[in-house]
């Protein structure tokens, strides 16, 4: 058998629904998902920081729900609705208000977070619109930062919220 | 004026969106991926390596072990503080013939991607003869304690002894005498990013290597050396960068093998490490041990100082050589004026992953230690922590003010501050004056709350140089090349807002290139703080410099004289009445018209670094049951001379809080007796997360300039770090009055202090160690 063969017969076709985008990819079905977003679909905005589900850089919406994408494989998510950091900002280019959140209150520093933590604020915004500063926090809680100490990400989702409020009035 | 001001950044909108480019978001056709395998041993010979099986699978393009590598390669030499000393215990790129730590690089492989790479490393067969391991730093100096480098004869590598006036003769003379150990844990950085490199090599043997960070231009120097070639066939480029810290963008093994496979390949090699991989191969820091007598009279002044330090360097010298445990020496006494003092450290070598620097390297060990012991001092007379503090301070009239030791090549030589002030903001804000009341009322409802303070002094703007080059485009955009580099701290926002100052441009006219070899000419990267101070300074001139070209160009063309004209709001102004002279446009066509360049460098060059300082002050409170530790309120008083941008200096000081709470109360890399590091992954080594880090006050005080630099600045970047353990660990030993728990070591983990309650029966009379003790 070729190399090209052995390969092949390994591989499962699946098809993803990314931010709005259908793609068909051939992926060994070990292959993470996060990997698959990463390196198939060229999607890098989702990060990669530990590979075993603690720091939630990872983290994407898979039919509405955060789920962290390096827990898991790409087959298994096959047919499913994806939403990336890449999907945040409107069709027309304007900033979700959470993006915008995060840079009026200085809520990232080296940015390798932030994509993960995105995704989880944008989950607690749409079922809790008004958020306390604990409720914030808990909702972050499985998302590591080791640059900005969470306290600018919380002013920043604060801020969010209340423009995101004013925005549905 | 766009410097003081808190301007939003303008590294925000890619990282906000997914456009940032880290190393491991780039990708070139044919692109292949490397596995580092290392060894499972903490001490052990390399009998045998067997690579014939894994070499026929499929997708394996390469296998390297040492004898693959060339015999005249030389290990990797020290970046700061070297010493011909040390030179027998560098790590080579490979173990040649015996591993000293778990994770020491084995061998590599190259597979057409990662998940094949890995395969492939299990069919790698080494044969290892173990030897017994030593993992403690005191241990490690007993004699029969197994050698780590039998060539160097011994395990004591280096041996640093300061001194200022006769500490054991003072110590004699002393009322009160007290002598303490205390211990720092090993941890280090970790940066959410783990390191990468992608490394492609031309038809023509030209080198591009991205990945690089902290430290681009030297590092662009050593990997030339190392591979033989010639610095112009090398290109360096700095990618976006997950976090530094210390630990990342040192030149390590890696650095030399990625690029080296992809010469040999012929085709881009990336390599990324896991978060497994990180925990072991990355520089750990931090951990020493202190043998500490201070002696001093009843009021609490103290005299003379003795501390003898041991420094756990693990299994090999890496980069910075000396750096951590000279700094942890000389910055030992922080803001104190103590007459005679005594330090020794013990650099000793270990079977763990070598160390290097981490925010506020020596620091925050030092700044530990000594803050205890101020507290302990206080104790031991019932006075009150605070006025001790005070009583020992350096005053301002005694600036600038050398404490007689040294560390990188220069006396520590602090330039200005006053200390008690800082102090005076966070008894202030914390109301210790009231404090002693709230707590017997809190005790009264069965509460145990504390209030800790501690006080520390920072460096920052080490030199010896760095370099900036500045220049105005036609059309009015402005191209601020610089030294430094980019770890998330926010460089590119800060140098834009100092050329926009000099050149009364809006900051977002600014771009900032920096970390590319092929762009920048010269720099010596970002670490120990000395970005705004030594490259925002390059910069400043750099951007005066162009500035007078301009105004010069002005002055003929207005027939005035020069210093009647100035540079603002994107015009030439009459300086005084600030009224339009000239739209810069104009001026601009006027000087492409004339054929005059607008570019201008500048090396700027600094002999002392500047001394940032401040106060962090906890209120906790206990649960005597369970140990577990609640931060109620946490205050930092910073004086660094000048912000550049408030809202950066404030997120460098939260930020660096986070990590000094890791280290004071969660993180901790820690090996069992044979060596095995047990805390290498997110599950057990432990992050604070949101739920940990309180929301913390800032302070930030611009009192004492700097008188070293043009922009009077004292940097940012460690402040919010070093003080947190024993202001934490003081106030659990003010809530905890009268068990009289020893707390001389981190981290204050909860099982630490329920233990400690256990033992200690309370005491029966409260001592009272309040603001009126
Ligand atoms: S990378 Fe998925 S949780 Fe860390
Ligand atoms: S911004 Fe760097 S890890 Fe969060």
């Amino acid at each position: 058998m070729t190399e090209k063969t052995a390969e092949s017969s390994r591989l499962k076709t699946i098809t993803l629904k990314v931010n709005h985008k259908e793609y068909t990819v051939d992926v060994e079905p070990r292959m993470l998902l996060s990997d698959v977003l990463r390196d198939e679909l060229r999607l890098t905005g989702t990060h990669v920081g530990c590979e075993h589900g603690v720091c939630g850089a990872c983290t994407i919406m898979i039919d509405g729900r955060p789920v962290r994408s390096c827990l898991v494989f790409g087959v298994q998510a096959d047919q499913a609705n994806l939403v990336t950091v890449e999907g945040l900002e409107s069709e027309d280019g304007e900033l979700h208000p959470l993006q915008k959140g995060f840079w009026e209150k200085h809520g990232l520093q080296c940015g390798f977070c932030t994509p993960g933590m995105l995704m989880t604020a944008c989950h607690l915004l749409e079922h809790n619109p008004h958020p306390s500063r604990e409720e914030i926090r808990e909702a972050i809680s499985g998302n590591l930062c080791r640059c900005t100490g969470y306290q600018g990400i919380v002013d920043a989702v604060e801020y969010a919220a209340k423009e995101m409020r004013e925005r549905a009035e | 004026m766009s410097i003081g001001a808190s301007l939003k950044r303008l590294e925000d909108y890619n990282l906000l969106t997914g456009r940032g480019q880290y190393v491991g978001d780039l990708r070139f056709p044919d692109q292949c991926e490397a596995v580092i395998i290392r060894s499972p041993h903490a001490h052990a010979i390399i009998r045998s390596i067997d690579v014939e099986e894994a070499r026929r699978l499929d997708g394996v393009l390469l296998i390297l072990t040492a004898s693959d590598l060339p015999g005249d390669l030389r290990p990797i030499p020290m970046r700061l503080s070297p010493d011909p000393i040390l030179e027998k215990a560098l790590q080579y790129p490979l173990a040649k013939d015996r591993v000293r730590y778990v994770g020491d690089p084995v061998a590599l492989i190259v597979a057409k991607n990662r998940y094949m790479a890995e395969d492939a490393a299990d069919f790698i067969k080494i044969e290892y003869d173990v030897l017994p391991p030593v993992t403690d730093a005191v241990q490690s100096l007993e004699p029969g304690a197994p050698l780590l480098h039998p060539d160097a004869g011994t395990n004591e590598m280096y041996l640093i002894h300061g001194k200022k006036g006769d500490a054991a003769e003072r110590l004699k003379t002393c009322e009160h005498v007290l002598k303490e150990e205390l211990y720092v844990q090993r941890h280090s950085g970790i940066p959410m990013e783990t390191r990468g490199l992608l490394a492609l090599c031309d038809e023509d043997e030209r080198l591009t290597v991205y990945g690089a960070a902290k430290v681009v231009h030297f590092n662009h120097q050593l990997m030339a050396r190392l591979l033989n070639k010639n610095i112009e066939e090398i290109r360096l480029i700095e990618t976006d960068c997950g976090g530094g810290f210390g630990p990342r963008g040192e030149f390590y093994p890696e650095d030399y093998l990625i690029p080296f496979a992809a010469m040999r390949l012929k085709r881009p090699v990336r390599w990324i490490e896991d978060r497994l991989e990180h925990f072991k191969a990355t520089n750990h820091s931090r951990e020493q041990k202190h043998q500490v007598t201070v002696g001093f009279d009843g009021d609490g002044r103290i005299y003379a100082l003795r501390d003898e330090i041991f420094f756990d360097q693990g299994g090999y010298i890496r980069t910075h050589g000396t750096t951590v445990p000279s700094l942890t020496q000389a910055m030992f006494p922080g803001p104190y004026d103590f007459s005679d003092i005594e330090i020794v450290t013990h650099l000793v070598l270990t079977n763990k992953t070598p160390v290097g620097t981490y925010r506020g390297p020596g620091r925050f060990e030092g700044t530990f230690v000594r803050e205890r012991v101020i507290d302990m001092v206080a104790a031991h007379l019932k006075l009150d922590p605070t006025v001790v503090r005070e009583r020992n301070y350096i005053r301002p009239e005694q600036m600038p003010y050398s404490n007689g030791l040294s560390a990188l090549g220069q006396v520590i030589e602090y330039d200005s501050g006053n200390y008690a002030e800082t102090l005076d903001y966070a008894r202030k804000f914390m109301g210790w004056e009231q404090f002693a009341g709230k707590q017997a009322r809190a005790r009264e409802e069965g509460r145990f709350i504390g209030l800790g303070f501690a006080s520390f002094v920072e460096k920052s703007g080490f030199g010896p140089w760095e370099f900036a080059e500045v220049e105005m485009r036609p059309d009015g955009r402005v191209i601020c090349k610089t030294g430094l580099t980019e770890v998330g701290q926010g460089i590119t926002t800060t140098l834009a807002q100092i050329c926009s100052d000099q050149l009364g441009i809006p900051y977002e006219y600014v771009s900032v290139v920096h970390g590319d070899t092929d762009l920048v000419e010269k720099g010596n990267g970002s670490f120990a703080t000395r970005g705004a101070v030594v490259g925002g300074s390059a910069a400043w001139h750099a951007a005066g410099l162009l500035k007078e070209k301009l105004l010069e160009v002005a002055a003929g063309q207005l027939a005035v004289p020069v210093d009647m004209l100035a540079l603002k709001h994107g015009s030439v102004v009459y300086a005084e009445a600030e009224q339009v002279a000239m739209p810069l446009d104009e001026l601009l066509q006027i000087c492409s018209d004339r054929g005059i360049t607008l570019c201008e460098k500048y090396t700027f060059h600094i002999e002392h670094m500047t001394y940032p300082y401040g106060c962090h002050a906890a209120e906790v409170e206990l649960d005597p049951g369970t140990g577990a530790l609640h931060i109620l309120n946490y205050y930092i008083a910073y004086d660094l001379g000048k912000a550049i941008n408030p809202m950066l200096v404030e997120g460098q000081l939260i930020g660096g809080m986070a990590q000094g709470l890791g280290g004071a109360i969660y993180e901790e890399l820690k090996y069992d007796e044979i060596g095995q590091l047990v805390s290498g992954s997110f599950m057990d080594y432990l992050i604070p997360t949101s739920m940990e880090v309180p929301e913390v006050r800032a302070e930030i005080l611009e009192n004492y300039p700097s008188p070293l630099n043009p922009l009077g600045v004292k940097g940012a970047g460690e402040g919010g770090t070093v003080a947190v353990a024993p202001a934490i660990a003081n106030a659990i030993v003010n809530a905890l009055q009268e068990y009289a728990i020893p707390i001389t070591s981190l981290p204050l983990r909860p099982e630490h202090i329920r233990k400690a309650l256990k033992q200690m029966k309370p005491r029966t009379e409260r001592r009272s160690a309040g603001p009126t003790g």
